[in-house]
């Protein structure tokens, strides 16, 4: 920390960061938020030392991916976003044929000597394909350019969900969105695509959404109707949110956490942890580290040189939004229950390899030579 | 013809741009907006809920179950105690193979398709870290046999539990009563909370009556526990108050020496101090094993014990009752000079039977033959019947059932036990009431020997037999001599109690009636005189005969011919020292004949171990 702190350093160490081109803001954020996510690992697995090192390990190959992604320019991004894109689709598609199963869904590709889930290329991929079509376009987009991207996006979704991996689907689905939303579509078009969502939401529920989905949202509105069953997860998490009250039950000292009637504590639940033990201050603290890092990226976008880094920046800091807001909204009982981990806490290797290297292409967006000059 | 060209315009597409990132950062902070308002209200509006609902989740209430109290007799003798009981527990979590676990065990110890069924109930019930038994009460070799080879098996316990135990198994079972496990009557009958934890409860006699002093306070205990259930530690514990412990007036020796007097007969016998009403002996026999009980009595021996034809189980000390036969004469003979209806040396001359005046109907005397010339002190000594007769028909039934209540015939001495029954004390009013007629003068004079409609329990008869001895000062007999608070080391001593207090007349009345008694003995033609021979103290006493079936006008009763179950039930009442009483004992001994020979030798085995310390 003294890194930046430091007033006689101060520059030195910034000529340093530019020349790795990472972003001094997004990076000390990163930095406290990833020790904060230790600390709470540390609680919510009980005291698991070797799980914490196996975070820590990941931890440090997300931030070297980060930094290497920040060090590839914008225009060879760009070029290669249809490639990674059309290799993640084909991956999808292996997936759905040779992939292993795993917590009854087929999300994983074993190549050997690792073993990852295609679905995460694609959170970066969709809205890298999607900025690269639509900045060399006329904004805002026109129909064909809407169809086009609309395509795009919803091939991978449709992989996705089918896997299925509701959460993934909405985190690539969002990416896409967003760079279509900032490139301009209308608001008429909007309305309109918003009103045909809902019109066919009757279908959509029938057709599209799994069993285990619709009890989800059914859950959701009415927990108590299944205490021990599909309610027992949003019981459980909002009484451990709730008892913390305004200042927590203090580090390694809640009870819902350390006894074991959060599940899933350590992963999609680490927020019902952090609200038990950090209460209402902690909690208002954490999101506003995220809100800071939304809005650098926001800032980031707004300033970058040319509308691809505009898009692709502004649509992944919007992403990570949806990752904040989805996983909060689904830990405190306003949004069902999807699979989607709270950024950088969460355990779970993937998610935090690509949401790094997702500030790699931020960081690589603001380090463009026209944005620095 | 103008075709209309787009041109890229970068400053308007990055105003553009920038115009839907601002739209978006508003969005983005009226949504992050929405989550902190939600944590503001679970967090903060309605913590106290939350709160609540988070401890109740982890913290759990147990019960810690009281030790019963001890019960001893009068000398400290151990009668009912604790004793660990072994079981054979399983711990599900621990056991990789059931099946083969089972029938691995099976080589080392026998259990029963009952005690799998239960194991099976249980395990689907509790948890898979709550140990659940598998056989209950082993004996020590199986203990043993196990212990040797339980590295063998993976989960599987044996653990003790505090169990009542009886230590002399079948002795004095009917003065004690037993405890058995707590069943759904129970539950209803008692506080459920102080009997959160605890097994079983008393079912009869002083384990039943003194339940509340025998079964102590709950503790508890407050533990934390994790969402499996799994106590993690304890936080807070109110430890349990032990049972009071019971010190009897009961004399276990004496008790022991009346229950082996009985032989293979069955009976009762009931002695009791007259100077304060504690019971010595209090016996039914035959006896039975109590322990049996505590653990759920097998369905074998209790069919045996229920279909016994001597019913073991039925406690006829306080439930039995029994026509009292000529042992109720000295107390009509009492009433009779009371009432100043009869001068103790009129004579009535016994030719074998009576007749009332204007009756062809012939009331027999037991003796074929007659008495002949009958004073009160003969027909006393000699039991004559035609005597009392004649004393009933002038008496009259209001004087003689007057009299009889003030010594406690027809009423329950309330002794402090469970199952006592009253008797019958024959009246008008008695025959009004239940059977809605008038009384007939012939059953005035089968009242008069006895018989009739008229009904003793054994504690009863010695009870009265007692406060006849005491010129009509009659006690509430009591099992219970003191109580000792484990906790406080506090003893406490209950209560003697008069029950009733008969004033005499005239001091001479009964000095005859005593003296008459102790001719019964003493005497040479008294109807116990075989007992007399050796006996190294005055004792009053008098035998009894009561009929278990009615024998028609012009039929004989021959011993010899008639089935045992079906022979006269054989009655002795007494008391001795005569004069300064020490002890009063009643005998009935079903189906034993005449009360000379079958009851009146044990009462003087029973009397010569207390006064004289022979067993």
């Amino acid at each position: 920390m003294s890194l930046f702190i430091d007033s006689t350093g101060f520059s030195y160490s910034r000529r340093i960061l530019d020349a790795l081109r990472v972003d001094p803001v997004l990076m000390l954020m990163l930095c406290i938020l990833s020790i904060f996510g230790m600390m709470l690992l540390y609680s919510a697995s009980g005291s698991n030392v070797d799980l914490m090192l196996r975070q820590l390990t990941r931890l440090t190959m997300a931030l070297v991916l980060l930094v290497a992604v920040a060090n590839i320019p914008p225009r060879v991004l760009k070029k290669i976003s249809i490639w990674l894109y059309m290799g993640g689709v084909i991956l999808l598609v292996a997936v759905m044929v040779y992939g292993e199963i795993g917590k009854g869904a087929q999300r994983w590709l074993d190549l050997g000597f690792i073993r990852f889930q295609p679905s995460e290329i694609l959170k970066l991929a969709v809205p890298m394909v999607v900025a690269s079509y639509l900045a060399d376009r006329v904004l805002p987009v026109g129909w064909k350019e809407l169809v086009v991207s609309v395509l795009l996006v919803s091939v991978p979704v449709l992989l996705i969900a089918r896997q299925p991996d509701l959460g993934t689907a909405i985190l690539v689905g969002s990416a896409g969105f967003f760079v279509l939303f900032l490139a301009g579509v209308r608001w008429k078009i909007m309305l309109s695509l918003g009103v045909l969502l809902s019109l066919m939401a009757p279908l959509l529920w029938k057709v599209a959404l799994r069993d285990y989905q619709r009890d989800r949202i059914l859950t959701l509105l009415n927990p108590e109707s299944d205490p021990l069953g599909s309610g027992y997860h949003i019981i459980q998490s909002k009484i451990a949110i709730g008892s913390g009250g305004v200042y927590g039950k203090g580090w390694l000292n809640g009870t819902q956490s350390q006894l074991d009637f959060i599940p899933e504590r350590s992963t999609d639940f680490i927020f019902s942890v952090f609200g038990e033990e950090f209460g209402f201050f902690g909690s208002i603290l954490l999101i506003f580290l995220y809100l800071i890092i939304i809005y650098r990226g926001l800032y980031i976008a707004a300033h970058a040189p040319e509308n691809f880094g505009r898009l692709l920046a502004g649509a992944l800091s919007l992403t990570f939004f949806v990752y904040v807001f989805v996983n909060t909204g689904m830990v405190t009982g306003l949004l069902p229950v999807v699979g989607v981990p709270l950024p950088l806490i969460s355990y779970g290797g993937t998610s935090m390899v690509t949401l790094m290297m997702g500030f790699g292409l931020i960081m690589s967006i603001r380090s463009s030579k026209r944005y620095l000059g | 013809m103008f075709k209309r060209v787009y041109l890229k315009d970068d400053f308007l597409e990055s105003r553009l741009i920038r115009r839907r990132l601002i739209v978006s950062a508003g969005i983005v902070l009226v949504l992050i907006g929405i989550v902190v308002a939600r944590l503001y209200v679970l967090q903060i509006v309605d913590y106290e809920h939350f709160s609540t609902l988070s401890d109740s989740n982890r913290i759990r209430i147990r019960a810690l179950p009281p030790t019963r109290g001890l019960i001893y007799d009068r000398n400290g003798v151990v009668m009912a105690n604790n004793l660990p009981a072994y079981r054979l527990e399983i711990v599900r979590e621990q056991v990789e193979d059931m099946d083969e676990t089972l029938s691995r065990l099976k080589h080392y110890i026998a259990y029963t398709d009952q005690d799998l069924d239960r194991f099976q109930l249980l395990s689907r019930r509790r948890r898979p870290f709550e140990s659940i038994p598998l056989r209950l009460n082993l004996n020590d070799e199986e203990v043993a046999r196990l212990a040797v080879n339980l590295h063998k098996f993976s989960g599987v316990e044996i653990n003790a539990r505090l169990t009542r135990n009886y230590p002399k198994g079948s002795h004095a079972v009917h003065a004690l009563g037993y405890v058995g496990r707590i069943d759904v009557d129970d539950l209803s009958r008692v506080d459920e909370i102080s009997y959160a934890g605890t097994s079983h409860i008393g079912k009869l006699g002083l384990e039943k009556y003194y339940e509340t002093e025998l079964h102590g306070t709950v503790g508890v205990q407050q533990v934390e526990v994790n969402a499996k259930g799994r106590t993690l530690r304890v936080l807070n514990e109110t430890p349990p108050i032990p049972g009071k412990n019971l010190h009897l007036t009961i004399d276990s020796k004496l008790q022991e020496v009346a229950e082996q007097s009985f032989g293979e007969e069955s009976g009762a016998l009931v002695a009791i101090n007259p100077n304060n009403g504690e019971i010595l002996a209090l016996v039914s026999m035959p006896i039975f094993d109590p322990n049996l009980f505590v653990n759920g009595v097998s369905y074998e021996n209790y069919n045996e014990l229920r279909d016994s034809p001597s019913r073991p189980l039925f406690n006829r000390a306080l439930s039995g009752q029994y026509p009292p036969g000529s042992t109720a004469k000295p107390f009509f003979a009492l009433a009779a000079l009371e009432a100043n209806v009869i001068d103790k040396d009129n004579t009535v001359t016994c030719k074998g039977f009576y007749r009332l005046p204007n009756e062809e109907r012939k009331f027999r005397d037991w003796k074929k033959g007659g008495h002949g010339e009958m004073n009160m002190k003969n027909a006393i000594t000699q039991s004559c019947d035609v005597y009392f007769y004649d004393l009933s028909y002038r008496l009259g039934i209001d004087k003689m059932s007057a009299l009889l209540e003030q010594f406690g015939f027809g009423q329950k001495t309330n002794i402090d036990s469970t199952g006592e029954r009253a008797g019958i004390l024959p009246s008008r009013e008695w025959k009004r009431k239940t059977e809605g007629i008038m009384w007939f003068p012939g059953e005035t004079l089968n009242t008069g020997i006895g018989q009739g409609a008229f009904l003793v329990t054994p504690l009863q008869l010695a009870n009265s037999i007692a406060a006849l001895s005491l010129k009509g000062k009659r006690y509430r007999p009591r099992l219970v001599r003191s109580i000792k608070d484990n906790n406080t080391e506090e003893l406490l001593e209950t209560r003697v109690e008069i029950a009733g207090q008969y004033q005499l007349s005239k001091e001479s009345n009964w000095t005859h009636i005593q003296d008459s008694m102790i001719n019964v003995v003493h005497g040479l033609r008294g109807t116990a005189a075989r007992i007399s021979r050796g006996l190294k103290y005055k004792m009053a006493g008098k035998t009894g005969t009561s009929q278990v079936f009615g024998i028609a006008q012009d039929e004989e009763y021959d011993a010899e011919t008639i089935a045992k179950n079906l022979r006269d039930h054989g009655l002795f009442i007494s008391y001795a020292p005569a004069g300064k009483p020490r002890i009063a004992v009643a005998v009935i001994v079903e189906n034993g004949g005449h009360g000379s020979s079958s009851a009146a030798p044990i009462a003087r085995k029973v009397m010569d171990a207390y006064l004289l310390g022979k067993s």
